[in-house]
């Protein structure tokens, strides 16, 4: 049985057509040049290095790689990097201030012990970031925090403490 | 779980983006992509040519006139579910959406955009046969109105021809005194219904229901209309026994096999089950004149 040959060294670009976009990630103005087919998902992590945005099941199920797309959380996994030509991106990197201190989302993940593993943490908090920003009134029910919640699945918390962090959060921020 | 390649076009007028359709006939629109994008991750969709009418600024916004709410195609739900007019003028709207996907989907993906993609278990279909709505599909050889009862073909098919756009989504506002209820059995919170029913009526100067709307998705190939239930309980105090005619009437509107989901069984259980309750949801915020 023939062994299967070691290859000569991959390529490191595709052969893919290439296009240039420009956009703003984090505040920052970004312009690349980037395959026609490339994720913005893939975008984020593999050509910029922000690998704070997880991707779990890329056909947009699991919500970890849940970014804001001009204000709004979107997946990354079902927008292609030049969709998002233009569009302004943020991403959990920005989250935290500057000198490293905590946003009330995350600071409140931290007290109510919302997270484990935490990989489906960053897409938590940029999903209820955005939904603390829309003007529509917040429902604080369980059942209100649970259709927040509802399109970001997490394997280890069983969700109980992330729905106590929600609430935990809108206490921080004055949104009772 | 990534995309094959494509080529990609981002036109800024319609009728660049109708002939880049026309030019290819494995080309396809992409609009909020939430439904486009998983099927071509998982590369269950191919198509040569992806047209983005993202930049298209005739395509945007909602506006109510001539008792119609219309919804240009690049219209996102999240707007429309939250769009105070929309409320106000049919609330019906709001909650059926309340079940479409998640927030984070419903931000970026399109009212023409599911019902173009026309999955059988969606509710946004349900929502436009349920109430006649009306979609407008622009091509090269012009701008044709399809009622969304001739829209829905088959799975994932629609009377939408490769060269048009459905640039428009037409839905009526609901008659005054009229009561509305939607409502869906699903496995998790914002999935694709196993059945969903929406349900509108009027009550008459007696007491009687008129004009009973119900309509059903997860049960067939299409959304369905289920004129035979509407038929026994117009003119009807809408007691329990009157129900349970209506019920019996609708059995044989499921048609879909068993699935991986549930059994054709348990979906007919649940139609019964919803129908009830929704008829009864619809009644209760009619405005009845004997009540």
């Amino acid at each position: 049985m023939a062994r299967a040959k070691i290859k000569p060294s991959i390529p490191e670009r595709s052969r893919d057509p290439r296009v240039e976009i420009a956009l703003t990630v984090n505040g920052q103005e970004v312009r690349r040049t980037v395959s026609i087919r490339m994720l913005l998902s893939d975008f984020l992590r593999h050509e910029l290095g922000l690998t704070g945005t997880h991707v779990g099941c890329e056909h947009g199920v699991c919500g970890c790689c849940t970014v804001h797309i001009d204000g709004k959380a979107g997946r990354s996994c079902l927008t292609l990097a030049v969709q998002a030509n233009g569009c302004r991106i943020r991403t959990i990197e920005d989250v935290a201030a500057a000198d490293g201190s905590l946003h009330p989302v995350q600071q409140a993940f931290k007290e109510c012990h919302a997270l484990q593993c935490g990989f489906c943490t960053p897409g938590m908090v940029m999903n209820i970031l955005s939904r603390f920003d829309e003007a529509e009134p917040l429902d604080l029910s369980e059942s209100g925090i649970r259709d927040i919640l509802s399109g970001n699945l997490c394997r280890c918390t069983g969700y109980i403490n992330i729905i106590a962090a929600v609430r935990r959060a809108a206490e921080l921020l004055g949104r009772q | 779980m990534k995309p094959a390649l494509f080529d990609y076009r981002a036109p800024r007028t319609l009728d660049e983006a109708i002939g880049f359709l026309a030019g290819d006939a494995d080309a396809m629109v992409l609009a909020g992509g939430q439904s486009l994008m998983p099927a071509m991750n998982f590369r269950a969709a191919s198509p040569s040519l992806l047209v983005d009418i993202q930049h298209i600024a005739a395509l945007k916004g909602v506006t109510i006139a001539d008792g119609e709410i219309r919804i240009k195609a690049m219209t996102r739900h999240r707007e429309l579910e939250l769009d105070a007019g929309v409320k106000r003028a049919n609330p019906l709207i709001a909650e059926t959406m309340q079940h479409v996907a998640h927030i984070p989907i419903r931000n970026r993906g399109t009212i023409v955009g599911s019902l173009c993609h026309a999955d059988p278990s969606a509710e946004l279909p349900l929502l436009f046969v349920l109430l006649d709505g009306t979609l407008v599909a622009q091509g090269p050889a012009g701008t044709r109105q399809v009622p969304a009862r001739e829209f829905f073909k088959s799975f994932l098919a629609t009377a939408r021809r490769q060269d048009e756009i459905v640039i428009e989504a037409r839905l009526p506002v609901l008659p005054p005194g009229a009561g509305w209820a939607y409502d869906e059995v699903t496995r998790r919170h914002g999935d694709f219904a196993l059945v969903g029913v929406g349900c509108v009526l009027q009550f008459d100067g007696e007491g009687r229901a008129a004009n009973v709307r119900l309509a059903a998705c997860g049960i067939a190939d299409r959304p369905l209309r289920l004129t035979a239930a509407e038929k026994l309980l117009n003119g009807t105090g809408l007691a329990a026994i009157d129900l349970d005619d209506a019920v019996l009437a609708s059995v044989g509107a499921v048609t879909v096999a068993d699935d991986m989901n549930t059994t054709a069984s348990f979906r007919r259980r649940v139609l019964g089950g919803l129908i009830r309750r929704l008829v009864a949801r619809a009644a209760s915020r009619a405005e009845n004149p004997c009540r």
